[in-house]
């Protein structure tokens, strides 16, 4: 819970050298319960498998990729983290076209530029030295993660969508949690961020990337779950609805859909009810309010036919 | 322990998944932390690091539960159940011992009821009903290991999997008929407004509505997945104790979804294939529509450069270039779908189909002894899985007497569609060869050669079954540019995407 002490940087530099491993700073939870006791007191429920990944990825300071169908809580992961470490949140948002001036760093060639106008005594060596230092450097967000002294919690989210060979980038900061800046040197960790990556699974990423991870997969949630997190996360909402609301969506979700609803459909739905101040829900009710669980009409239909009682064709 | 991992890796590699060293060695790393005795803890975070696909994950479980399935405190019980195991091995008798494990279990306070060796039939039934009622997981487990004993009939050393001892479990369960004497017994609580209604299912009205009774069933439909699942567990513990993880684990490896041969798949591997192919071909659109734009550069484009340049004054600062536009082939697909093939037949049209917005146009058509073009049922469906279904059922495919003859097929489209060929054309032909001794009228792929721009055999056969009985597939592959052994998920996605 408590934040990273700055731990002595040569030390663990050396005692990288000899393991092989990153080393991790002071741990920030001790047991697995209280990561998940944790997360659950900033509105976050996980299940065995979330804190267990969440737990082991600050002991053995490595990254976690999150995969796992849209809407199941896998940003959101990431922030109740944060905020639960008391940690700053770096959020670097993936897209295609991504590139290295973006994610990383750039030199700022206005203020260079500048510089080099300000004063033109100056011999070329000593400028050279100068135009190239640390203040003319824009960090972006991984570097900022990197130089940070606070403690931090890395997002890079919706890595698939960068083409295979971004993925480069990032091998250096997941695996060394280190920046090499050709001018200026290698910038390590002053201390260890905990990083996630989420993927919607669009493509298949590379194995170097996947090695450098632990991987975990959120599913969508068993019922108990999604009652609970219904509970908490919809203020005002009965218990009864609650169990109605994750039990219709576990029926829909057995269906053959083109997209199953998510957590936050559901959440979204079960905030609905509540405003129309819907006690039980009825198959009429369910009927009119699918619109904001399902996304296309043809699974409407289907869901409505099924939650009215007729049987389907196969 | 690092044996037991070493051993458990090694499990991981055979069954298919790709294990690394690094990997290896995080999960060493990862015992280091994890407590040994939270069973859960160390599967979850085991997983975090050897596996790195949701699609591995069941293989992944099976591994787990064999080679882990004798240690916490929790699982004691199995332990007894594994001396128990043992020393019917020695006598040599199939006659089960229910549950010396599991009174011992219940002594400990787990679960109530049952768990008496003398339990009859009925006694065993009433117990299930209450597991099933009250979703105590205690009891569901205490169910699943009586059932077992009773029915599973297992004897010791016998190599086989555990599917015989399931399916004989179940079968003298009839989950099915109980499901529906819950549903049967909840509707007739509820409409006489009786204090007896199963707990936690909230406070029913007087009657069921459909929505009601459909939410009812499906929570004992999970409750009995719950106890199917638990009796699998069962199963697998007594043969582990019996035989040994690696001996167990070698008969108990299933294919990973992409690597099930479609053509022999059970239907629970039929449910997995279908999952796994509609990720699979998003990934696969996403992946040819991006290699289509991200092309090689173009030669220079001397026109349009010159006509940039009037805006820098005459000077081509910004070069413009002839980016290459791969054409979309035209895609004509002719399936087999009499019964052999029909699996492999539904899952090529429904991947070509869910891409087709890769293909210029795709055109389908089914046979078995007479042909019928059902690209209809695609076009207007926005969900491939309804016009496979529809093909099925609507696809007018029979001539004579429903036995495959590609011949007569080919024939008759030829005379029908041939013209429709054009040089911009793929053709696909997916079938096994089949031909029940009719004639090949090999010809027509010949004529479909010369007019197409390919003209490729997809055959869900291994390799080295083509040509023996009635396959006629060589007579046909001397005309086609390819014939390809298409057996798997992997296979299909391989050569569809070498296709667009």
């Amino acid at each position: 819970m408590s934040g990273v002490v700055g731990p002595d940087r040569a030390a663990r530099a050396a005692e990288e050298i000899t393991t092989g491993f990153p080393v991790a700073g002071a741990p920030r939870f001790d047991s697995i319960g209280e990561v998940r006791t944790g997360l659950a007191g900033v509105d976050y429920l996980a299940d065995e498998g979330i804190s267990g990944v969440v737990f082991l990825a600050d002991r053995l300071a490595k990254p976690v990729l999150v995969e796992g169908p849209a809407g199941t809580g896998k940003t959101e992961l990431a922030k109740s983290v944060a905020r639960l470490t008391g940690s700053r949140l770096i959020r670097l948002q993936c897209y295609e076209g991504l590139d290295e001036s973006k994610a990383l760093y750039e030199w700022n060639y206005k203020k260079q530029l500048l510089r080099i106008q300000a004063d033109s005594g100056q011999s070329w060596q000593q400028l050279e030295e100068d135009i190239f230092s640390e203040e003319f450097l824009l960090t972006r967000p991984l570097l900022e993660a990197i130089k940070s002294t606070e403690p931090v919690v890395l997002l890079i989210d919706e890595v698939d969508r960068v083409e295979l060979e971004t993925e480069a980038l990032l091998l250096e900061i997941l695996s060394e949690y280190q920046v090499s800046i050709p001018e200026l040197g290698t910038v390590r960790a002053s201390q260890i961020p905990l990083v996630f990556l989420t993927s919607n699974n669009t493509r298949e990423l590379s194995e170097a990337l996947k090695r450098r991870c632990l991987y975990l997969h959120i599913d969508y949630p068993k019922l108990d779950r999604e009652r609970a997190i219904i509970e908490t996360r919809v203020p005002g909402i009965g218990q009864a609805l609650a169990d109605q609301v994750a039990r219709i969506v576990r029926s829909i979700r057995t269906l053959d859909l083109k997209k199953s609803p998510s957590v936050s459909e559901t959440l979204d739905w079960a905030r609905t009810l509540v405003v129309l101040g819907v006690q039980s829900i009825d198959a009429e009710q369910a009927k009119d309010t699918l619109h904001i669980l399902l996304k296309y009409q043809s699974d409407i239909d289907r869901a409505a036919k099924e939650l009215a009682g007729v049987e389907s064709p196969d | 322990m690092l044996d037991l991992l070493t051993g458990f890796v090694a499990e991981l590699r055979a069954a298919g998944i790709p294990v690394s060293l690094t990997e290896h060695l995080d999960a060493a790393e990862t015992l280091r932390h994890v407590p040994m005795e939270d069973r859960e803890a160390i599967k979850y975070t085991l997983g975090a690091s050897l596996v790195k696909s949701s699609t591995h994950w069941r293989a992944y479980e099976t591994a787990f539960e064999i080679y882990f399935s004798l240690r916490g405190p929790d699982y004691r019980i199995e332990e007894d159940g594994a001396e128990g195991e043992g020393h019917r091995g020695d006598d040599g008798e199939d006659v089960s011992i229910p549950g010396q494990g599991s009174r011992r279990g219940q002594g400990q306070g787990r679960g109530s009821g049952g768990g008496q060796e003398g339990m009859t039939p009925e006694e065993l039934a009433e117990l299930l009903y209450k597991a099933l009622l009250g979703a105590n997981s205690a009891i569901v487990a205490a169910v699943a290991r009586q059932a077992v004993s009773r029915y599973a009939g297992m004897e010791a050393g016998r190599p086989v999997g555990g599917t015989y001892y399931l399916y004989r479990t179940l079968r003298n369960l009839d989950l099915d008929r109980v499901l529906e004497q819950l549903v049967d017994q909840a509707r007739a609580a509820t409409s006489s407004l009786n204090a007896d209604t199963p707990p936690g299912d909230g406070a029913p009205p007087a009657t069921l509505t459909p929505l009601e009774e459909r939410l009812l069933r499906d929570e004992y439909q999970s409750r009995i997945d719950q106890l199917r699942q638990e009796i699998e567990n069962e199963i697998r513990r007594r043969l582990v104790a019996d035989r040994g993880s690696e001996a167990l684990a070698k008969s108990l490896r299933k294919p990973l979804p992409e690597d099930i041969d479609m053509m022999h798949a059970t239907r629970d591997e039929l449910v997995a294939l279908r999952k796994s192919l509609q990720p699979l071909s998003r990934k696969l659109a996403v992946r040819l529509a991006r290699k289509r734009r991200h092309g090689r550069k173009g030669a220079l484009d001397f026109r349009s450069t010159v006509r940039h340049s009037l805006s820098t004054g005459g000077v081509p600062v910004d070069p413009k270039f002839r980016y290459p536009r791969p054409s979309k082939p035209e895609i004509v697909v002719i399936a087999d779908i009499s019964g052999s093939v029909a699996s492999f037949a539904r899952f090529t049209l429904h991947l070509v189909h869910a891409i087709s917005s890769q293909f210029s146009k795709v055109r389908s058509f089914v046979f078995i002894d007479g042909i019928d073009e059902v690209s209809r049922f695609f076009d207007g469906a926005d969900d491939p899985s309804e016009a496979v279904h529809r093909i099925n059922t609507e696809a007018d495919v029979i001539w004579v007497d429903g036995h495959s003859d590609y011949g007569h097929a080919f024939t008759v489209f030829w005379e029908r569609w041939g013209e429709e060929i054009t040089p911009r054309t793929s053709v696909l032909l997916l079938g096994d060869a089949r031909n029940n001794y009719h004639a090949s009228q090999a010809w027509v792929v010949k004529e479909l050669r010369a007019r197409a721009r390919h003209v490729y055999w997809l055959n869900p056969e291994p390799r080295a079954y083509w040509n023996s009985g009635d396959s006629i597939v060589g007579e046909y592959a001397v005309h086609c540019d390819d014939v390809v052994e298409v057996r798997t998920l992997r296979q299909l996605e391989r050569f569809v995407g070498e296709l667009a």
